[in-house]
């Protein structure tokens, strides 16, 4: 079998299409469809927007999609409260203010969220634990579903859970609104460093693995198999700075998510550039130092040994 | 040139899928590269556009100083495969694009960007595709552009639903759709043995 191929081997025993045909012979909501998305933001930046004008800043500086929110994660931890779906209008003005796709955010396990975003037409779905969850034991069946999902990780286990209930994108968790990018290293190290193990792992080992990562067997004989996750693996989670981006990048992560980061920054527009550049060149020092002069201050943050709430603990 | 080392391939990877066609394009035993700037460009003798957000892809063809170097490639001939983004790259003229949004103009298309409407109209389709044969092509559209006008002198080599999915002309195969996803080589192995 092709590399090609591979890419999207079909996971046994999982309810495929969400699919319908929608016109002649079309048929949506397939895995591939879902994780071809994903494969086309690849090396990219999904910037977080909570109105119009940020989409178009954020469309401005090249990112190649953007997350409709509420309030940057930076703002959900300084006022508290609980934190939903965006409002459906501000979700459709920024669809109409940019070209590029439009993700937005739907709580954990709140699937009539997701339903009425995807009502809406939005291009991805971020199951988030930025938002309060809805539901303490339960993700949603992203399974039945047209549109993707993305959703967050903090180990290779978690993950595979997520992929199991249908996700088509993975990304680190992080801690989000922090502005410190030791979570999401953290994630990755951890993500990456156990796929690498389990490619080395016997066939006695995997049911092993499985049994410790609370994770189908089959999707851990599929992660042996490729040597990588069955999904595009993002990074989110505390990137504020072009170098953030070329770490993560350069850790594993095939794309990166920027929240508080830009919007929180001195100047948004120049540092949203940057972490494109970054991003694209993530293995070239010398564009990465190019990109990281000039920006302003970055957003002050706060680290996250000083936080009173966990959101990566959100997320079963 | 005879007697030299084989023609490289090289994929345009600022951003979007670029890994997958890299790996198709060994799949068929060929010497394929990724390319970020112009020294990169100046060594292949064919280059792939893959997929991916075209108006990101355009701002970085600017940022990584290719935007002119490849405008000269292409204006000499050099074979490109576009698919989906790398088609509006490669267009003359785009709709429902940025105004800011460059056209490489290697081709005399009007492509409409995301025609079908948002991701939860992207779709999978069988296509009959003559110059690849039996069995027909599965085609993955996702975000798809459709081709609204194909000028003179470009060749039509699939429709769907009566738009053109599939076009040629002296120098450039471009496709609305994603051979890259589908697992299938033939598309990129007309590509690397085509006679431009």
């Amino acid at each position: 079998m092709s590399n090609v191929q591979q890419n999207f081997t079909v996971i046994e025993g999982e309810a495929q299409d969400a699919d319908s045909l929608g016109g002649l012979g079309r048929h949506q909501g397939t895995t591939l469809v879902k994780r071809g998305l994903a494969e086309m933001l690849k090396r990219g930046v999904i910037m977080d927007v909570v109105k119009p004008e940020h989409a178009r800043i954020a469309e401005d500086a090249g990112a190649s999609a953007v997350m409709a929110l509420e309030r940057v994660p930076a703002d959900i931890r300084r006022d508290g409260g609980v934190a939903r779906m965006s409002p459906p209008e501000v979700v459709e003005e920024i669809q109409a203010a940019v070209t590029i796709p439009v993700m937005a955010k739907a709580r954990i396990g709140h699937f009539a969220e997701a339903q009425v975003l995807e009502a809406i037409g939005v291009d991805y779905i971020d199951e988030s634990e930025v938002l309060t969850p809805a539901d303490a034991d339960h993700h949603i069946n992203k399974w039945e579903f047209t549109v993707p999902f993305v959703c967050g990780a903090v180990n290779l286990g978690e993950a595979l859970r997520r992929i199991s209930e249908g996700a088509a994108m993975i990304r680190s968790k992080g801690e989000a609104g922090t502005g410190d990018v030791v979570e999401a290293v953290r994630h990755l190290r951890s993500i990456m460093g156990d796929i690498a193990k389990i490619t080395t792992a016997d066939g006695a080992e995997i049911y092993g693995w499985a049994k410790r990562l609370q994770a189908p067997v089959d999707l851990v004989r599929e992660v042996a198999d490729l040597g990588r996750l069955p999904v595009p693996i993002f990074c989110a989670g505390g990137i504020a700075s072009p170098a953030d981006a070329s770490l993560v990048m350069q850790l594993g992560a095939e794309a990166v998510f920027v929240g508080s980061g830009i919007f929180k920054s001195e100047n948004p527009s120049a540092r949203a550039k940057a972490i494109v550049e970054a991003t694209t060149n993530y293995d070239d020092p010398a564009i990465v130092l190019k990109a990281s002069r000039g920006l302003g201050r970055p957003m002050s943050g706060s680290s996250v040994e000083e936080l009173e709430t966990r959101l990566a603990n959100r997320g079963w | 040139m005879p007697g030299e080392s084989p023609v490289k391939v090289g994929v345009l990877a600022l951003q979007g899928a670029a890994d997958l066609h890299l790996s198709a394009l060994k799949e068929l035993g060929t010497a394929a590269v990724a390319v970020r700037g112009p020294r990169e460009l100046a060594d292949v003798g064919r280059l792939v556009i893959p997929g991916g957000e075209s108006t990101t892809i355009s701002k970085m063809l600017v940022a990584n100083d290719l935007l002119t170097p490849l405008k000269e490639r292409l204006a000499e001939g050099l074979p490109t495969l576009g698919t989906c983004a790398g088609m509006i790259l490669l267009a003359s003229e785009v709709v429902d694009g940025r105004k800011d949004q460059h056209c490489l103009g290697a081709i005399d298309l009007k492509v409409r960007r995301n025609a079908y409407g948002t991701q939860v109209d992207s779709f999978e389709a069988d296509l009959s595709v003559a110059v690849l044969g039996a069995p027909r092509f599965h085609g993955v559209f996702i975000r798809s552009p459709i081709v609204e006008h194909a000028g003179a002198g470009v060749e039509v080599l699939a429709s769907f639903q009566g738009r053109a999915v599939l076009c040629r002309n002296s120098n450039v195969l471009a496709s609305t759709f994603h051979p890259e996803l589908s697992g299938d080589l033939r598309l990129h192995r007309l590509f690397c043995e085509e006679e431009f």
